[in-house]
């Protein structure tokens, strides 16, 4: 072909993973008594469109096995066979080879041949109906790339096979010596992906075990992706038909062929346009069939976001000018803003909701991992998830993913008990893990629920008095199950590949709280856990408390302040070295004078004088002293770092209704920075 | 200077789309790109066309169905339609003609083979 492929192969690959994911999630969800017919279908299709798309652009190992794939699952939807747990298994086992080969071709990673090879052999031996091997041959030949239809490596008009050789990511010189050594095989031409990689089409005579063995003295011919290409049209049919004979459709068309190949081959070197493979915008439903879309830029809809939120804030600039005005006098003009504010609230919250992305985006890649790893365990689960569709902001979606996986990981490896434990406490032989998502007001709560053997109080305690931290024996169960959080808390007796090497927790918990969110767990011994994460919709947006000091007002996100009061000067005492504390109900807090932190000169330095904001982050209180509350509103954040640079104790910014900008207070590092008291300092 | 010819290009796959506008626009057509069977549809009843271009395995309608509607709708009866098939087989040859197809293509397709083709259509 004289047109590069490369450019479009990133749309491919993208194509290429969607339906992968397809084709396993319907896999998993198949009933092998009773099997969906529309099911089976789509998962026909996505075969066989992966199958097209890789013939199309020469990636001929994936061809190879999507072609016996898509011809099984022909075979299956047709009703010419029957599908059983073997086949569903088989088609697993391909798609992950499949995701493998694709791999290879995008980022030049290392194909196991012989997963490819072994998978080749169980979808063949279903093929003639006979039973299934699964390991591999001994001395595996490497497997020829030979796509099984009408693309024989046939050899052209010449006796020359056509070969097209991609090399992973070595050094020029290397490229160089290898160019130099296979041109002498024949003719020889240099390409380069998109990756910078290099790409060698080869016309010879010679056989591809050639080609290894010459590739073999400059680097490890495992790294190399060999395809037959050849003469695209099969020796005897031609590739194209038309019914009837063509009248010319006009006069001046004449000697069309030769045309079109030169345009093409000019085409190629104009392509200066980059394309822009973005990411889609909003995500199908989970299984309700159409639905279009179109994919979009992260970047633009930030851009938008961020241009909505100017427009947010001019509009309450607006509101704040005109609130000054004669209501009577200016009646049309209100009503206008007024118009205008709705207009602008509901432009905010849609285009918000386009950052959003339904839940399943990180359920989808639970069932498949919950199968293989209690397979491994030797446990039996059942994994259901609730409320998929639940919407989150895209950019706290890919962060809870890590998370999440730990948490279900956990449950499985810890969580539910083996079969025969479960048997003789009564319960159900295969346990159950439930992974929920609901709104709940301003916030998404996600748990991930087992019925399995709950937390183990005793040993929890046990295990944090070894660490040496502050527990008592009548600690309330909530306090005792956040002790797991604590770093390098593992009561695991056994460190598996899995989990119970005690850096998990506290990295969740942290994740969890840097993205504004809260943690908790429930359990009880013998029936299960859950655990329970509360994250905000969206970072965009804050509820927040203004605060003023001096001449500054400063914003405190409402979810880190538990109340506001004014202390009587009894109840404020100095420590010798540690600065002064508050007595508020029967706890001594830390005060923390906001003038102090930031040397601002404030109305009074007096606690009694002003208003003491109770604040509450990991765990940890204190008492944060300002000169008065201003109000509580709704801000649109400003990044400070990409417009200014990272300043500590700031988390953000924001402009307010009278166009001064005001600063958002970064609690967590407050609290942290600010020095801890002990109990056994508290004498006096 | 006359306008540019349109064609009408229908496949559910992306990146096949992207393939078949590239090569079209290139051989100085407009092309206007469709992703199944009703969308096509759609955008024929609203637009004029030239040439049609339909894959054939697409979810909901395939294409043979599609051509079929196509050549039900007013203006539609003579405008060339060209089938992609990965399946060379008389069978579908023969069911494409019967459908009211111009053509066929076989995928994957050369954008040279492609240009060729088009051209002895619509010039």
């Amino acid at each position: 072909m004289t047109i590069d492929m490369s450019q479009f192969y990133q749309v491919f690959f993208d194509e290429a993973d969607e339906l992968l994911a397809e084709m396993e999630k319907l896999l998993l969800a198949l009933d092998v008594s009773a099997p969906d017919s529309e099911d089976l279908n789509a998962i026909f299709r996505a075969a066989h469109s992966i199958k097209g798309g890789a013939a199309t652009f020469g990636f001929a190992d994936i061809t190879e096995v999507t072609h016996v794939l898509e011809s099984l699952l022909d075979r299956i939807r047709k009703g010419e066979m029957a599908l059983t747990a073997e086949h569903v298994d088989a088609f697993l086992a391909s798609k992950d080879v499949l995701a493998m080969l694709m791999n290879g071709h995008r980022h030049g990673e290392a194909v196991d041949h012989d997963a490819v090879l072994s998978v080749s052999k169980r979808l063949n031996a279903l093929q003639e109906g006979g039973p299934v091997a699964a390991a591999p041959a001994a001395a595996a030949p490497r497997p020829e790339a030979e796509p099984a239809e009408k693309h024989a490596p046939m050899a052209d008009a010449d006796g020359n096979f056509h070969f097209r050789i991609e090399l992973p990511a070595v050094s020029q010189k290397d490229v160089d010596a290898l160019a130099a050594e296979l041109g002498l095989m024949g003719a020889l031409t240099r390409d380069a992906l998109s990756d910078q990689r290099a790409v060698f089409n080869l016309a010879t005579s010679e056989s591809q075990e050639t080609i290894v063995a010459i590739c073999a003295f400059v680097l490890d011919p495992d790294a190399l992706t060999i395809t037959s290409t050849g003469p695209s049209a099969p020796a005897a049919a031609p590739d194209y038909g038309l019914y009837e004979q063509v009248q010319q459709a006009q006069p001046a068309a004449d000697a069309a062929a030769p045309e079109p190949v030169a345009k093409a081959e000019a085409a190629a070197a104009s392509v200066g346009e980059t394309r822009n493979y973005g990411r889609r915008a909003t995500d199908k439903e989970g299984g309700n069939g159409e639905s279009s879309s179109i994919r979009v830029s992260v970047e633009k809809v930030d851009q938008l976001i961020n241009l909505v939120g100017e427009l947010v804030i001019t509009q309450a600039m607006i509101d704040q000018r005109i609130g000054a005005l004669d209501p009577l006098l200016h009646e049309r003009l209100m009503n206008s803003a007024n118009q205008l504010a709705r207009n602008t609230r509901d432009l905010q919250e849609a285009v918000m909701s386009i950052r959003m992305m339904p839940m399943d985006y990180v359920f989808s890649r639970f069932p498949r991992m919950v199968r293989d790893l209690a397979g491994k365990l030797g446990k039996k689960v059942e994994f259901v998830t609730r409320g998929a569709a639940t919407e989150l902001d895209k950019g706290l979606i890919e962060r809870i993913v890590d998370p999440l996986t730990h948490l279900v990981r956990n449950s499985v490896d810890h969580g539910v008990e083996m079969p025969e434990k479960r048997r003789a406490a009564g319960k159900n032989e295969a346990g159950r893990l439930i992974l929920s998502a609901a709104h709940q007001g301003g916030n998404i709560v996600i748990e991930v629920t087992d019925d399995g053997g709950g937390l183990d109080r005793e040993r929890i305690l046990a295990k944090a008095r070894q660490n040496g931290l502050p527990v008592s024996d009548t600690m309330p169960d909530a306090d005792v199950w956040q002790l797991i959080f604590a770093p390098g808390f593992s009561t695991a007796e056994v460190v598996t590949d899995v989990s119970g090497r005690g850096v998990g927790m506290d990295v969740v918990k942290r994740n969890i709280t840097a993205m504004g969110g809260v943690v908790d767990i429930r359990s009880v011994p013998g029936s299960g856990t859950t655990i329970s994460i509360s994250l905000p919709l969206t970072l965009a947006i804050l509820d927040g408390m203004l605060i003023k000091v001096g001449e500054e007002i400063y914003i405190l996100p409402l979810g880190y302040v538990i109340e506001s009061l004014q202390p009587a000067s009894v109840d404020v005492k100095e420590i010798a070295g540690q600065g002064k504390v508050v007595k508020v109900r029967e706890e001594y807090l830390q005060l923390i004078p906001l003038w102090q932190i930031f040397a601002i000169e404030p109305k009074s330095a007096d606690p009694s004088q002003g208003i003491l904001v109770i604040l509450e982050s990991e765990g940890k209180k204190a008492a944060l002293l300002v000169d008065s509350l201003v109000g509580q509103q709704q801000v649109v954040v400003k990044n400070l770092e990409s417009n200014f640079r990272k300043v500590a104790g700031i988390s953000g910014a924001t402009i307010l209704g009278d166009g001064g900008v005001s600063l958002i207070l970064d609690v967590a590092a407050l609290l942290r920075s600010s020095r801890q008291l002990n109990a056994d300092t508290m004498c006096f | 200077m006359t306008t540019a010819k349109t064609i009408l290009t229908v496949d559910d796959s992306g990146s096949l789309r992207q393939m078949l506008s590239f090569t079209l626009k290139d051989a100085g057509y407009s092309v206007i790109e469709a992703v199944d069977g009703n969308d096509g549809l759609e955008k024929a009843r609203s637009q004029t066309v030239d040439l049609v271009l339909t894959d054939q395995n697409m979810p909901g309608m395939d294409g043979l169905s599609f051509i079929r509607a196509l050549r039900g709708m007013k203006n539609y009866k003579s405008v060339p339609i060209l089938m992609l098939t990965t399946e060379s087989g008389d069978d579908m040859k023969a069911q494409g003609r019967a459908a009211g197809a111009s053509g066929w293509l076989v995928k994957p397709f050369d954008p040279a083979r492609l240009t060729e083709v088009v051209r002895k259509l619509i010039g």
